[in-house]
């Protein structure tokens, strides 16, 4: 198989136009002869399917949630970033696509990050236009900040909640157009297959998760944005539902998978308090422009904080270890996510670790306090202080944070190429479930950036180009492919629940996480990744073996819903740690202690792996194919990251 | 339906009606009260028996009073319909409730509290109203002119333990009905504003004790001092 | 009602993750587990809902179910869960209801009729801060539904007000305002929630302290919509 990105020819800065320019139209009194699917609510998924109405396509948009407003999209925090250069701080179209190829470690297509660049400020146009109620200064003009280690500010925000308020807006326009009719809306259905039809995507099938009902739906195309697979972990900041589902099921139809090692573990997560811990909470990463880093300097005395007999006051100073001020005088508190959250594993790893568990490190805010006063702290981080406060039971102005890293974000997905196709015609794929534009590490405030764009500004456009080229005839519903399918979604139901086991579905999936966290997390090497594939196939045929369903498919069945998702969780899993261990370098979130400077920062090794590595299915318990995308990168130079 | 009715017989429409309505029957209870202060003239109750005639037989009263009993039909007319659709709302009850953590007694039970205010009306009308409207008092002269002496059956009616009980204890509920009801009506209108809500607020909280007051010690003095 | 003892609750655990114990027993014991919503478990997604001890997501103020921790329960309490109890809200199974209510009335007008593109530069539409801040109040809306749980009538126009008062107070959604406010409020009487006598629950009851001065916004966009606008 060739992977053929189709790239538009041209130079950089003329790629999109150009590619705009030469796509097939379909006229706008067809279009209503068109239907198309999407899969997934979220920031990509309702923008989507707002835009497809809006042009006249008939729509068909099913979430798993009971309503779209829910999709974990929702609890984004930090802001959305735009190239408008409204601060007048020397941002630009280019400067947004070098700092997001740079912060990706050259590993994402410059083509496609340009063009996330160039749409960006279209986004927050679109957004304002909406009534997303966005910060402002006094004079009424949008506010920015700067956020995630930018050096300019771009960042547009609405409070913590900017996740929320985008949502809100695309869901807003997702209304209008069910209103119309344009838009029918599914919520509470969950997709468990793709079906094809002469090698092309033509629909999909689905479980009513009130009735059990299995359905089938016929379209002329189907776009998954779906979301990450960070739930792998069992522990992250994912929402509980989020699965990799959809997408997986796709995969095993055909659908390539790129670069599904490449996770990203965010710095500031609430640690882990107990073993009935269900998700980690993010805390946002602007704590870092005023909280310390810090652990005990010595093992002893973190280990005497641990068993309670000092408390934080009684040590001093000098026997604290400012352990990133230290490594990087250049940034500090403020190196990269990556870098920070390295950095917290191995100061726990030698044992200095504090908390209960010793899995967690101080954010100390005792130093901003002394020098801006607690109310103007309260006023910068103050909702932030209260959630902390609400989950630990512990006042944060008094006594440091304690935080740890956790899983937020997959830059991983279904491969796609420029018109975000996967290599199954009439498949897309959008937001965090393709590959697409952050490379092996994302910044922030650039997921909701690509999840608009992608929705809002590339899908309408290239959609249209497949579409123009397709005969407006419908598949029926009962066409043998579809039958086909649903009875493999009944066949793998039955099984699931027909074990009648001993271990809760639950219980496997935190072992699977506890596997990919410990050897497939934020540190891995190739013994322990060879150990976790065995482990992984292990855990799953004793999944298979042992789970416990319990009900009948005909119901809101719970724990079905659960089985399905982790069932192909334990076979994700595998694929991560056979990319992992196949990525002989360290890059971005994908760090190979193998592969390491004498400073212990990532080693890239971009003359053997700047590629996106695309993984063909071959069927479970087969090791999958790798197909190579080879990057070119023409317009900037790769260069190793450094933060000293 | 034609725009005004599905405006007026949509919920917030209906509100409307019920705080329009309400505070018109504010302003009655003022009128009322201003003039049965008549009472407390040390004049053998001349003054009010003059007073109660003219109300009684003034066109322009006459009219007022048609359009206060519209005020009333109307208010206690969507209460009940407001009143079944909310109770529709909810078919099955919450088995463990804690309203009082969120919400004041009065504001829950204004069904309640206007159901024995309607029961006082009934009560009030009939003893009071009714003679004076369609015979039935004795006669009274004052400077050569006769009038019903509708200050004597005051006297009489609450000379009566039970009858003054009754009456002050609709007086309390009708307090509690208007110190919800007054602030609410503002809000049912849609006024708001940080300038004048608060005042709005403690207007009505004075409003409603004052005037309650002033009609409680009606029965009282008569009882304990007259 | 069925009472399940429960052991080995620790302070620290949320009310959700204590559920998930409670499942988990219920599974290894063959019976069916406890079904209830919930997704994004730190307080945004508006999913998880529940009537805990008499008040809508629990004791504290400010707080989603998925927020609330036991450290706010005493070792052997009985703790009484309820669903959502409205008309507009039918229940699914065990603790799961159906609010699909409130999409159908966000649907009825709650956005501004723009298409994608073709849309002027974010800053030639200035905002005042104020007004910017307190559409953002109204927006923070999560749409759990614990206002109409919390109205002894069961009324959602606290939810409906939300959203009305965010876009009538914001430039881009004043062309609308009218029919938006028309539309919306018949759409809330057709899904059969009840009316507010404002005593004011809703707000108390509010996870993100979404306001009652948003009421009073809907009612007075309604009577200037209904006297003025050319809808018959």
């Amino acid at each position: 198989m060739i992977l053929d990105s189709r790239i538009p020819e041209g130079p950089l800065a003329e790629k999109w136009d150009k590619h705009k320019f030469d796509v097939k139209l379909v006229n706008p009194a067809n279009k209503r002869k068109y239907d198309i699917i999407v899969v997934g609510t979220g920031l990509a998924g309702a923008s989507a399917a707002a835009s497809f109405g809006e042009l006249g396509y008939n729509v068909k948009a099913f979430c798993f949630q009971d309503s779209p407003r829910r999709a974990h999209s929702i609890a984004a925090q930090g802001g959305i970033n735009a190239a408008k250069n409204y601060q007048n701080d020397g941002d630009s179209i280019y400067r947004l696509f070098y700092d997001t190829i740079k912060g990706g470690d050259y590993r994402a297509r410059e083509a496609n990050v340009f063009r996330l660049a160039q749409v960006s400020v279209n986004i927050i146009d679109q957004c304002v236009a909406q009534g997303v109620p966005f910060a402002r200064d006094y004079g009424g003009l949008l506010a920015n900040r700067s956020f995630g280690g930018a050096q300019v500010s771009r960042t547009f925000y609405a409070r913590g909640q900017t996740g929320q308020q985008l949502l809100l807006g695309a869901y807003s326009a997702l209304n209008r157009q069910i209103a119309y009719g344009k838009v029918k809306m599914y919520p509470r259905t969950e997709m468990l297959d793709l079906v094809l039809v002469d090698g092309k995507a033509r629909g999909i099938v689905v479980r009513n998760l009130i009735t059990g009902k299995i359905e089938s739906h016929s379209a002329h195309a189907v776009v998954l944005a779906t979301g990450g697979y960070g739930n792998v972990f069992f522990l992250s900041t994912n929402a509980m539902g989020s699965n990799a589902t959809a997408a997986w099921r796709a995969y095993k139809k055909g659908a390539l998978f790129a670069n599904p090692c490449y996770t990203q573990i965010h710095p500031t997560c609430i640690p882990v308090s107990g073993t009935y811990q269900s998700k980690l909470t993010l805390m946002s990463e602007s704590l870092r422009n005023d909280g310390r880093v810090w652990v005990p300097k010595t093992v002893e005395t973190a280990e005497r904080l641990r068993r309670g007999e000092i408390t934080v006051k009684d040590i001093a100073e000098q026997d604290r270890d400012y352990y990133l001020e230290r490594k990087y005088p250049a940034f500090g508190n403020l190196v990269p996510r990556d870098v920070a959250s390295r950095n917290a594993k191995l100061v726990c790893d030698e044992g200095r670790g504090v908390g209960a568990s010793g899995l967690a490190v101080f954010l100390d805010f005792a130093d901003a306090i002394k020098r801006e006063g607690q109310p103007a702290i309260a006023a910068k981080y103050g909702n932030l202080f209260e959630m902390y406060a609400k989950i630990t039971d512990e006042n944060p102005y008094e006594r440091p944070m304690r935080i740890y890293p956790a899983v937020h974000y997959t830059m991983g997905g279904l491969w796609v190429d420029y018109n975000l196709m996967t290599n199954v015609p009439g498949l897309y794929a959008a937001g965090e479930a393709n590959f697409s534009d952050h490379g092996a590490n994302r910044l922030g405030a650039s997921a909701l950036m690509q999840g608009l764009a992608d929705g809002y500004f590339v899908l309408p456009y290239t959609i249209g180009d497949y579409l123009a080229k397709m005969p407006y005839d419908k598949v029926p519903a009962d066409h043998p492919a579809f039958k086909e399918a649903e009875q493999n979604v009944i066949d793998i139901n039955n099984r699931l629940l027909s074990v009648n086991g001993q271990r809760t579905v639950d219980d496997f999936h935190k072992q699977l996480g506890h596997i990919m966290w410990e050897y497939c997390g934020m540190a891995r090497n190739a013994e322990g990744l060879q150990f976790a594939k065995q482990e992984i196939r292990k855990l799953r045929d004793e999944f298979w073996r042992d789970v416990k369903v319990v009900g009948v498919n005909e119901e809101l069945n719970i724990t079905l819903e659960k089985a399905n998702r982790v069932a192909d969780f334990l076979e994700l899993g595998e694929l991560m740690v056979d990319d992992a261990l196949h990525r002989e370098e360290s890059c971005g979130g994908h760090f190979r202690e193998e592969h390491q400077t004498p400073e212990n920062e990532a080693l890239r090794d971009d003359e053997n792996f700047a590629y996106v590595a695309a993984w063909e299915f071959t069927g479970v318990g087969n090791d999958a194919v790798l197909h190579k995308e080879d990057l070119k990168f023409e317009n900037v130079k790769l260069t190793q990251r450094s933060y000293k | 339906m034609n725009w005004f009715t599905k405006t007026f017989s949509s919920t917030v429409g209906r509100k409307i009606i019920m705080a329009v309505t309400g505070l018109f029957l504010c302003s009655f209870l003022v009128v009322h009260l201003i003039g049965n202060l008549q009472l407390f003239r040390n004049d053998g109750g001349e003054a009010f028996n003059v007073y109660s005639h003219f109300m009684a037989s003034n066109p322009i009263i006459r009219v007022m009073e048609i359009i206060l009993v519209l005020g009333f039909v109307f208010h206690i007319y969507d209460a009940l319909v407001l009143t079944r659709r909310n109770k529709a709302a909810r078919p099955v009850s919450y088995a463990n409730n804690h309203p009082e953590e969120n919400s004041s007694w009065a504001s829950r039970n204004m069904g309640l509290l206007g159901t024995i205010i309607l029961v006082f009306l009934i009560i009030h009308l009939w003893n009071f109203f009714v003679p004076a409207r369609f015979g039935g008092l004795d006669g009274v002269v004052i400077e050569d002119v006769e009038y019903d002496n509708l200050y004597l059956r005051v006297v009489e009616s609450f000379q009566i333990w039970w009858y003054v009980a009754i009456y002050v204890i609709s007086m309390v509920a009708l307090a509690y009905h208007l110190i919800h009801g007054f602030q609410s009506a503002f809000q049912s209108l849609g006024l708001d504003h940080k300038k004048y809500t608060p005042f709005i607020q403690k207007f009505g909280v004075a409003f409603s004790i004052l005037v309650c007051l002033g009609f409680a010690v009606i029965p009282l003095y008569f009882f304990f001092l007259v | 009602m069925v009472t399940y003892p429960i052991k080995g609750i620790s302070p620290d655990m949320s009310f959700l993750e204590m559920m998930d114990v409670l499942n988990e027993e219920l599974l290894l014991k063959g019976e069916d587990p406890v079904a209830f919503d919930h997704d994004c478990r730190e307080g945004i997604c508006g999913m998880c809902s529940l009537f805990i001890n008499g008040r809508p997501h629990g004791p504290e103020r400010g707080t989603t179910t998925c927020q609330l921790h036991m450290r706010h329960f005493k070792d052997g309490d009985t703790i009484t869960i309820e669903p959502w109890r409205a008309a507009a809200f039918p229940v699914h199974k065990d603790l799961v209801v159906d609010r699909s209510a409130f999409d159908r009335i966000q649907q009825a007008g709650g956005y501004v009729s723009v298409n994608t593109g073709g849309v002027p530069d974010a800053n030639t539409i200035p905002i005042s801060k104020s007004i910017a801040d307190k559409a953002f109040d109204a927006a923070t809306c999560i749409g759990c539904g614990a206002c109409v749980a919390a109205c002894k009538n069961a009324s959602a126009i606290l939810f409906v007000s939300a959203k009305v008062s965010q876009l009538s107070m914001l430039p881009q959604g004043k062309t609308e305002r009218k029919t938006r406010v028309e539309n919306m409020v018949a759409q809330m009487d057709i899904e059969g929630f009840g009316s507010c006598t404002n005593t004011g629950a809703c707000a108390v009851e509010c996870p993100v302290g979404i306001s009652l001065e948003n009421i009073d916004m809907l009612r007075s966009e309604f009577i200037f919509a209904k006297a003025t606008s050319e809808n018959l």
